[in-house]
């Protein structure tokens, strides 16, 4: 269906190819999954399958890519529209109308079907996705999980044969992630749709794909092969995988019910161990704190209500971060996560309630007064950037911050070691960037940190290196708050979880007790070992090495 | 009031823009008061009983409050710069003396009820046409409406579209950076800290229109079929000089003052020569649509509405060229023009026929976009 023969791509100006010498053959049916760290081309492979690398990207291909027999050479990207689907990265940024039923037909409309076929294609689309009841919306008016499904409904009226996804659950909560990746799965069972996507979240993914595409991103070629034999050694692996490796099991487990088919002895052994000794736990603990002169530091929301025009997203929340905890925010998308964020640094003005850091009003604090006693690293951290380079960027901080000049940088290097620092801020990979924001906020030495979303295009490694950073700003005795869906690194990091629905807590306490009573919150190690309370690698290392 | 309209669809977007294209017409022929408040009036109703709970029929209340701006401008600029009308001086303000190279420019002095009266007609004529304009905004969906544009255009229709869709992206994002910028503790008020969020804002909506791009081109946009040349050149040629034509038809025949005995025939050859170009031009293209509009009997009775009402006020002026002025000087109370009126009032003939339009379901259910694509910081 698709054939890469020895592809290569250099983008102009480059030193060196963004894809190296990629020789693969990709079946009819087959469900593929691009794996590989940031910027190490996944990106890249996947647009050069319908022609937009390089026909709209620029740069240089060597070799040749064939679609379903057309050459890409030879066909530009709206030529090959039939056969490929590509859903971009973000959805909503690819949406040229702004209903639901009217996004569907734009692609068939391009190619010019008839009007009768488009409205049978149409209906079964929305069938197929579970989209019926959506088909009159704006677009603007979805959730994230919907957006996606109407993306790739949206491919697929034109009745493609090959479906193209750059990180489709990336930015999704769990729930409606398993929503696109069912959709999915049907496509490929039912239909013998040609799938090939890349994903960071592989723990979501592994386990459905039939074959796997390692992108090194070091100049190496990428390599092909079933997914449990490349695991092996691959440089991103999911907990599970990792889990496998570390235990020594073959084959590589990729789901949680193989691992846990795989793990019952183990289990059984740590079982037997006398019960672990508190301090193992300790992270998974609210450090005790009675002091009454703590009652007003650290975070303080008191029965806070926030409305958006006709609709409440937080209704009457109180919620305490106090020094020293490293709270996890989690909830679907829409649950009021980001509006709780907006309101704690005084973004939105609260109709009833109210909020205060260390004792202040932060929505009337300006300036350095505002920097110096709460940081928010926002959805898109770019936001925050105003330089066009690295170094101007740290300069810009201290003056913002008040601090002496190269505190910021410093402090960068610390979290972040060996930034280019005449690159502008646009140029670091997601993980650099990440880290230059939190540099920027730490400057001022803020008693609270928050954070909507860090892990959002981070790959493993740039998220354990986030990890940690996290937890020093904790042991510092920052109180900090997390929205995420990322229940790895909730899990990893979090003393408490707090989970929001519907602009409410429904459930408020130690992680541990959260996230294992949870099948969705629940991280993939606690699934495996249940009822052993372990939460991630990082609790059974030391079991594991006592055992 | 939708009894006879029939069950809920969407009316043809072009009806709705022949409608008020329409009632522009009678504005543009017409300074007087009551004629132009009739017209104002007839628009509104019509938009309150036949107006979507969709995103773009929010922006009728943009068109109404840009319309008294128009009028409070005008009167504003007629008291400082305006040259006394009229003998009924109300005030005199002190005039600032100008050296004489400036002459015929003119700052205070004394003000008269007619100068008033003039500049408030006046401003009541653009306000209507803006009321008018933003009546058709707010009931037809501008993405509806580029569907039924013709092949030959439909580029120029995308490009419009987009450009709708960015702007409201534009200012929330501009909201989400400046809020950004706020946790940095920088100003995010006056000029320095508009100019900050600049330019992370272009950068992003650059990277925006780039990946929208990408997702056209990869979903189709601009297959073509081969079309030669000579027919390519041919179309875009008599486009080109038809909607010149068509242009300058128009003015003559909006413009009462100069009335001249080519305006009909060049609009004529102009449309027709404009029609001959996009039938060409638009066999280059092999689009085809989904689902198009439908042009039934409420539309030909909203756009016919509309029609009659220009055509009356157009035929009223023709015949009595002062029938349709607004009287200021001497000082008179302005007198219903009968015949031109009730066209006009024929015009609310949509508010009872068109058929209602359907239920926006996320829109009705109280959904708005989310708190971080809202994101403007109180």
């Amino acid at each position: 269906m698709i054939r890469f023969e020895h592809v290569s791509v250099t983008y102009a100006g480059a030193d060196r190819p963004a894809l190296c010498d990629l020789d693969l053959e990709v079946a009819e049916g087959e469900f593929v999954l691009v794996v590989g760290g940031t910027g190490s081309g996944k990106s890249t492979l996947l647009g050069t399958v319908n022609g937009l690398v390089p026909h709209f990207t620029g740069g240089t291909l060597r070799g040749r890519v064939t679609v379903a027999g057309r050459d890409t050479r030879t066909h530009p990207p709206r030529e090959l529209a039939d056969v490929v689907g590509v859903v971009p990265q973000d959805p909503l940024s690819g949406f040229v109308t702004d209903m639901v039923e009217d996004e569907l037909a734009y692609g068939m409309e391009s190619i010019g079907l008839a009007s009768d076929v488009m409205r049978r294609r149409v209906e079964e689309t929305l069938d197929l996705l579970g989209l019926a009841a959506l088909r009159d919306r704006p677009l603007l008016t979805l959730s994230g999980g919907e957006r996606q499904r109407v993306a790739i409904g949206a491919v697929l009226t034109c009745h493609p044969r090959v479906l193209v996804l750059d990180e489709p659950t990336s930015a999704l909560d769990p729930g409606a992630a398993e929503e696109v990746l069912a959709a999915l799965q049907r496509l490929v069972h039912d239909l013998g749709m040609t799938v090939l996507m890349s994903e960071h979240r592989l723990e979501r993914v592994v386990q459905y794909a039939d074959r796997v595409v390692v992108v090194p991103g070091d100049g190496a070629p990428p390599r092909a092969g079933e997914p449990a034999e490349l695991m092996r050694d691959a440089p991103v692996a999911p907990p599970v995988v990792e889990l496998g490796r570390l235990a020594g099991w073959s084959p590589l487990p990729l789901s949680v019910r193989d691992a846990r088919r795989a793990a019952a002895p183990l289990r059984e052994r740590l079982a037997a161990l006398p019960p672990p000794p508190a301090s193992l736990l300790e992270t998974s603990l609210t450090p005790p704190d009675n002091d009454v002169s703590s009652r007003d530091a650290g975070l303080v929301v008191r029965g806070v209500t926030v409305r958006h025009g006709p609709v409440t997203a937080l209704r009457e929340l109180s919620l305490q971060v106090r020094p020293g905890e490293l709270v996890a925010l989690m909830g679907r998308n829409g649950a009021g996560k980001s509006t709780l964020l907006g309101a704690a640094v005084g973004q939105y003005r609260p109709a009833a309630g109210s909020v205060r850091v260390d004792g202040a009003d932060p929505a009337a604090l300006r300036g350095a007064a505002l920097v110096r006693r709460i940081g928010l690293v926002p959805q898109q951290p770019a936001d925050l950037l105003v330089a066009s380079e690295v170094r101007a960027e740290c300069a810009a901080g201290d003056r913002d911050a008040d601090v002496a000049p190269g505190t910021t940088r410093a402090l960068l290097e610390r979290l972040a070691p060996g930034i280019d620092e005449t690159l502008h801020p646009r140029d670091l990979s997601e993980g650099q960037r990440l880290a230059l924001v939190l540099a920027l906020i730490l400057a001022a030495a803020p008693p609270v940190l928050l954070l909507d979303e860090p892990t959002r295009g981070l790959d493993y490694a740039a998220k354990a290196r986030l990890a940690e950073i996290l937890r020093a700003v904790r042991a510092e005795g920052r109180a900090v708050l997390l929205a995420t869906h990322d229940v790895e690194l909730a899990a990893e990091v979090a003393t408490r979880v707090v989970v929001l629905a519907d602009g409410e807590i429904v459930a408020d306490g130690p992680t541990a007790e959260i996230v294992v009573g949870s099948p969705m919150f629940a991280p993939q190690v606690a699934k495996v070992m249940h009822p052993v309370p372990v939460l991630t690698l990082t609790d059974l290392r030391p079991l594991l090495a006592t055992s | 009031m939708t009894r006879g309209a029939g069950s809920p669809r969407w009316l043809h977007p072009g009806a709705w823009w022949v409608w008020a294209l329409g009632l522009v017409t009678v504005a543009s022929r017409t300074t007087n008061p009551l004629l132009l408040a009739l017209v104002i009036a007839v628009a509104g109703w019509v938009v309150s009983q036949r107006r979507s709970q969709a995103p773009w029929a929010r922006s009728y209340a943009v068109f109404l409050r840009l319309a008294l701006l128009v009028i409070g401008f005008r009167v504003l600029f007629s008291v400082v710069f305006g040259v006394a009308v009229g003998t009924h001086v109300l005030l005199t303000l002190p005039e600032l003396p100008l050296p004489d190279w400036a002459a015929g420019v003119h700052i205070g002095g004394a003000v008269t009820a007619e100068q008033l009266l003039q500049a408030g007609y006046l401003g009541l004529q653009l306000a209507a046409i803006i009321v008018c304009i933003g009546a058709a905004n707010s009931l037809a969906s501008p993405s509806r409406l580029l569907k039924s544009v013709p092949a030959a255009l439909y580029e120029m229709g995308v490009a419009v579209v987009v450009a709708m869709t960015f702007a409201p992206q534009l200012v929330a994002d501009v909201g989400r950076v400046r809020a950004a910028h706020r946790l940095r503790g920088r100003r995010t008020s006056g000029v320095r800290g508009l100019a900050g969020a600049v330019m992370p804002v272009l950068e992003g909506a650059l990277e925006r229109a780039v990946s929208l791009a990408a997702a056209m081109d990869s979903r189709g946009y601009g297959r073509t079929a081969g079309v030669s040349p000579r027919v390519r050149r041919t179309a875009s040629m008599l486009l080109l000089l038809g909607l010149l034509g068509a242009c300058v038809g128009v003015y003559g025949l909006l413009d009462a003052g100069s009335t001249g005995p080519f305006a009909v025939p060049l609009l004529v050859a102009g449309l027709a020569a404009a029609v001959v170009g996009v039938v060409l031009a638009g066999r280059r293209g092999v689009r085809t649509r989904y689902r198009p509009d439908p042009w039934r009997r409420p539309e030909w009775l909203v756009a016919g509405s509309g029609v009659l009402a220009g055509v009356v006020a157009v035929a009223v002026s023709l015949a009595d060229p002062v029938a349709l002025v607004g009287q200021y000087s001497p000082l008179a109370w302005p007198q219903l023009p009968l015949a031109a009126a009730a066209a006009v009032l024929a015009a609310l003939l949509p508010g009872a026929v068109a058929p209602p339009p359907p239920d926006v379901a996320g829109a009705a259910a109280g959904r708005v976009p989310r708190p971080d694509r809202v994101g403007a910081p109180a």
